[in-house]
C-alpha cells in the first residue's frame, strides 16, 4: 500500500492521512494508491501539512506498518526514548521499528 | 567571558523580531514552505525525522552558569526536558514548535545567545578548545581570536551565501583538542622566533563524504592581519568554489583540485590586495576584546593538594581532571556518556545542576566539548570532592573521559532525516560491553566515533575507531575503521573492509581491543599500536 506523510505546520509532529484528515499515528493511514500527489497538492496548498510525500507501506496483524525502517522510526519516534514513543507505556514499542 | 555591547544586543534581538514576523507569516499562508525554509534555516530551526529542531549556538564552546541555566529551561518550557550537545559545541533541541520558537529565541537572547548561523552555506559556529584559559599548556586563551572571528563573520554580506557551509576553529596549545586540521579554515595561535604572537592558517580540512586534512597554508599571519588574511581565505573560496555540485562545495576540494600551492598562491594574491584596502579592526578592537577573557580571581594560596581516599573520587579525579596552568585548581570534564546512555544528551535538571556548579566553583565559567562533554573550566582543588559529589548524584560522574565508554555518536536515524542507520544505540551496546572500569582501565584511551551517514557527524572519520552506518538493501549496516585521530597527530581512519550488522560490529570492536591488547608494547595507546602493526592483525581477528 501507499500511505501519505507530512509534518504538522506548528508543532512540526510527524501525521498520516487517514483518506479525511491527518493522524498522529501511523494506524490510521489509508492507502492513497495513484493520488499521493493531488492528495498533497492540495492539503500543502490548504496550510494543513507541509514536507509531504508518499511511502510504502503494508497492514500487517499489528496495524499499519511502513517498509523502510526510517520510516518506521518516523511513525513510532527515537528507539532510544522509549518514553518518547507513541507508545509510552509499550516496553515492546521499539520492537516493530527493528 | 565575552560580555554583548550595544550593538550585539540590538543585532540579535532585531534577527529575533524579524523571525518572529516570518514565523506569523509562515502561520498565516502568506509565507509557502519553500519560501520560508531557508529564512528558518538562517535561524537554526531545521525539519529532522520527528519535528523542528532548534540548533542553539554556544560560541567557542564558552557558556556562564546563567547560560547554561537557561539552556536546561529552555528544555522544559519549549522540548521534552533535554537537550543534545553537539560535536560543533552546540546544542540542539528535538521537539521545538514552530510557534513557540521566537519566544525561545527572545528568552535566549536575554543571556546572549542566538541561534544565527547555525545552518545554511555561511560561516558556522567558531569552535575551540573547551580547556581555553585553563590549560596548562597554551601559549594564550584562544577565545578572544574566535570572538574578534565571530564578530567579523556575524552576518557578513560577503559570506551568507558561501558555495558550502564553513566552519573555523581557533587553538593555541600544540595539543589539539578540537580537531582544528579537520575544519575548513583551521588557526593555531602561535609565537614566532621573535617571540611575537600571529597565526597559523590551516585551509581545506573536513569530514564528511571526502575526509580530508587540512594542510598548513601560511606559519604565520600577524595579529593585526588575522581578519584580512581569513577574509582572503574566504573570497578564494567563494569565487571559485563549485557551486554546481553540493558534493564537491566544500573548500577541501577547492583547496585539493587546485593543489595547496596555487591556492596559497591565489590567497596571498587577495592578501596583497585586501592590505591596501584597510579592512582590519584596529588592535584596539582586538584588546577590547581581550579583556573580557582575562583570568578570573583565582586564589594564590589555594592548596594543590587533594584527598584521595575514597576510591571512587579518585578514580574520577584520575579520568576527568587534567592539570590547570594554576596551581591549587583543575580542569573538570563531566562526561555525558554514562554506561548504556545517550551520548550528549542531558536532562533540563542536570543541565541546571551543572549551571550551578559552574557558577558556584568554576568562576561562572563551563564550557561544551567537541566530543560532547562538559567542562568546568576553573575547580578548586578543595572543591573538587563536594563537585564530584554534586554530579555523582545526578548521574553526572562516569569516570571514562577519552576511554571506550566515552563515544561520540551523532543523532543518527533515531533523530536525523538524513541518517541512513542509527548511532546511538550502537554506542549504546559499546558502552555496555566495556562497562567494566577494570576493562576500560586496561584498554586505556580508545576514541570510539560513530557517525549514521556520510556526513560524519560523529567523527568516524578521526576514531581511533569510527563507525559508519549504512543503509544496506533498507537494513542497517555498519562500516568499521581504524586508526583516525582529531589530535594534533591527525590522520584519517581506513575501513577494515565488509560491513557488519549492530550486533556484529560491537564484536569486532571487542576483538581488536583484544589484538590491541595483546600486541601492545609499553604504554602505547590503540592507536599507537594500530599505527606500528598495521591493519593485518586486526582483520585477521574480526574476519577471519
Amino acid at each position: 500500500m501507499k500511505i501519505l506523510t507530512g509534518n504538522d505546520l506548528k508543532s512540526g509532529a510527524v501525521v498520516w492521512w487517514t483518506g479525511v484528515g491527518w493522524s498522529l499515528d501511523v494506524n490510521d493511514s489509508a492507502d492513497v494508491g495513484d493520488h499521493g500527489a493531488a492528495i498533497i497538492a492540495r492539503e500543502e496548498g490548504a496550510q494543513n501539512v507541509f514536507a509531504a510525500y508518499v511511502v510504502d507501506g503494508a497492514r500487517t496483524d499489528e496495524g499499519v506498518r511502513p517498509s523502510h525502517i526510517k520510516e518506521r522510526i518516523r511513525a513510532l519516534g527515537p528507539t532510544v526514548r522509549p518514553d518518547l514513543t507513541l507508545k509510552p507505556s509499550d516496553p515492546e514499542a521499539v520492537n516493530w521499528v527493528i | 567571558m565575552y560580555k554583548y555591547d550595544e550593538y550585539d544586543h540590538q543585532m540579535v534581538a532585531t534577527r529575533v523580531e524579524e523571525f518572529r514576523d516570518q514565523v506569523r507569516r509562515r502561520i498565516s499562508g502568506e509565507l509557502t514552505e519553500d519560501q520560508f525554509k531557508p529564512l528558518r534555516l538562517q535561524n537554526g530551526l531545521y525539519l529532522q525525522l520527528h519535528a523542528y529542531m532548534l540548533r542553539v549556538a554556544i560560541p567557542y564552546g564558552t557558556l556562564s552558569g546563567a547560560q547554561m541555566h537557561l539552556l536546561g529551561d529552555i528544555a522544559d518550557k519549549y522540548d521534552r526536558g533535554y537537550g543534545h550537545f553537539t560535536t560543533r559545541q552546540n546544542i540542539q533541541y528535538n521537539w521545538i514548535k514552530l510557534d513557540q520558537t521566537p519566544d525561545a529565541l527572545a528568552e535566549l537572547a536575554t543571556v546572549e545567545m542566538h541561534a544565527i548561523q547555525t545552518s545554511g552555506n555561511c560561516i558556522r559556529n567558531i569552535s575551540s578548545d573547551q580547556f581555553a584559559g585553563a590549560a596548562a599548556d597554551e601559549i594564550v586563551d584562544p577565545r578572544p581570536y574566535a570572538e574578534l572571528l565571530r564578530q567579523w563573520s556575524s552576518f557578513h554580506p560577503e559570506f551568507l551565501v558561501l558555495p558550502r557551509k564553513f566552519k573555523i576553529c581557533v587553538i593555541a596549545s600544540e595539543t589539539d583538542r578540537a580537531a582544528m586540521r579537520l575544519h575548513d579554515i583551521g588557526i593555531k595561535i602561535v609565537r614566532n622566533d621573535a617571540g611575537e604572537l600571529g597565526a597559523q592558517f590551516y585551509a581545506g580540512g573536513g569530514m564528511g563524504r571526502t575526509p580530508m586534512i587540512a594542510p598548513m597554508i601560511r606559519d604565520f599571519v600577524p595579529l593585526d592581519q588575522l581578519i584580512t588574511f581569513s577574509e582572503a581565505c574566504l573570497r578564494v573560496y567563494n569565487r571559485y568554489g563549485r557551486r554546481d555540485n553540493k558534493y564537491k562545495a566544500r573548500i577541501k576540494i577547492l583547496v585539493h583540485e587546485l593543489g595547496r600551492d596555487e591556492y596559497v598562491r591565489q590567497v596571498e594574491e587577495e592578501f596583497a590586495h585586501l592590505l591596501t584596502q584597510p579592512i582590519e579592526p584596529p588592535l584596539a578592537e582586538l584588546e577590547r576584546i581581550r579583556a573580557h577573557f582575562t583570568d578570573p580571581a583565582f586564589d594564590p594560596s589555594a592548596p594543590d593538594d587533594l584527598d584521595l581516599s575514597d576510591p571512587d573520587f579518585r578514580l574520577w579525579v584520575e579520568r576527568n581532571t587534567t592539570a590547570h596552568k594554576q596551581p591549587g585548581y583543575v580542569i573538570a570534564t563531566i562526561s555525558l556518556k554514562p554506561i548504556g546512555g545517550i551520548p550528549g544528551d542531558a536532562s533540563a535538571d542536570q543541565i541546571r545542576l551543572m549551571a550551578q556548579l559552574g557558577r558556584d566553583y568554576s568562576f561562572d565559567e563551563l564550557r561544551v566539548t567537541h566530543a560532547q562533554n562538559i567542562v568546568l573550566p576553573h575547580v578548586r582543588k578543595a572543591d573538587l570532592h563536594t563537585v564530584w559529589q554534586a554530579l555523582d548524584g545526578a548521574g553526572l560522574a562516569t569516570p571514562n573521559l577519552d576511554m571506550v565508554g566515552d563515544i561520540i555518536a551523532c543523532p543518527g536515524l533515531d533523530y536525523c532525516s538524513l541518517a541512513n542507520a542509527r548511532s546511538i544505540p550502537l554506542a549504546q551496546k559499546i558502552s555496555q560491553r566495556f562497562a567494566s572500569p577494570e576493562k576500560q582501565a586496561e584498554i586505556g584511551e580508545l576514541k570510539v566515533k560513530i557517525s549514521g551517514c556520510i556526513n560524519a557527524c560523529g567523527h568516524h572519520h578521526a576514531g581511533h575507531i569510527g563507525i559508519l552506518g549504512v543503509d544496506k538493501k533498507g537494513l542497517e549496516n555498519y562500516q568499521l575503521s581504524f586508526g583516525g585521530s582529531e589530535g594534533a597527530d591527525t590522520s584519517l581512519a581506513r575501513i577494515t573492509g565488509p560491513g557488519f550488522t549492530e550486533d556484529g560490529v560491537v564484536d569486532a570492536v571487542e576483538k581488536a581491543t583484544q589484538v590491541y591488547l595483546a600486541n601492545k608494547q609499553g604504554e602505547e595507546r590503540f592507536l599507537d599500536t594500530y599505527r606500528r602493526i598495521g591493519m593485518d592483525p586486526f582483520k585477521e581477528a574480526i574476519y577471519g
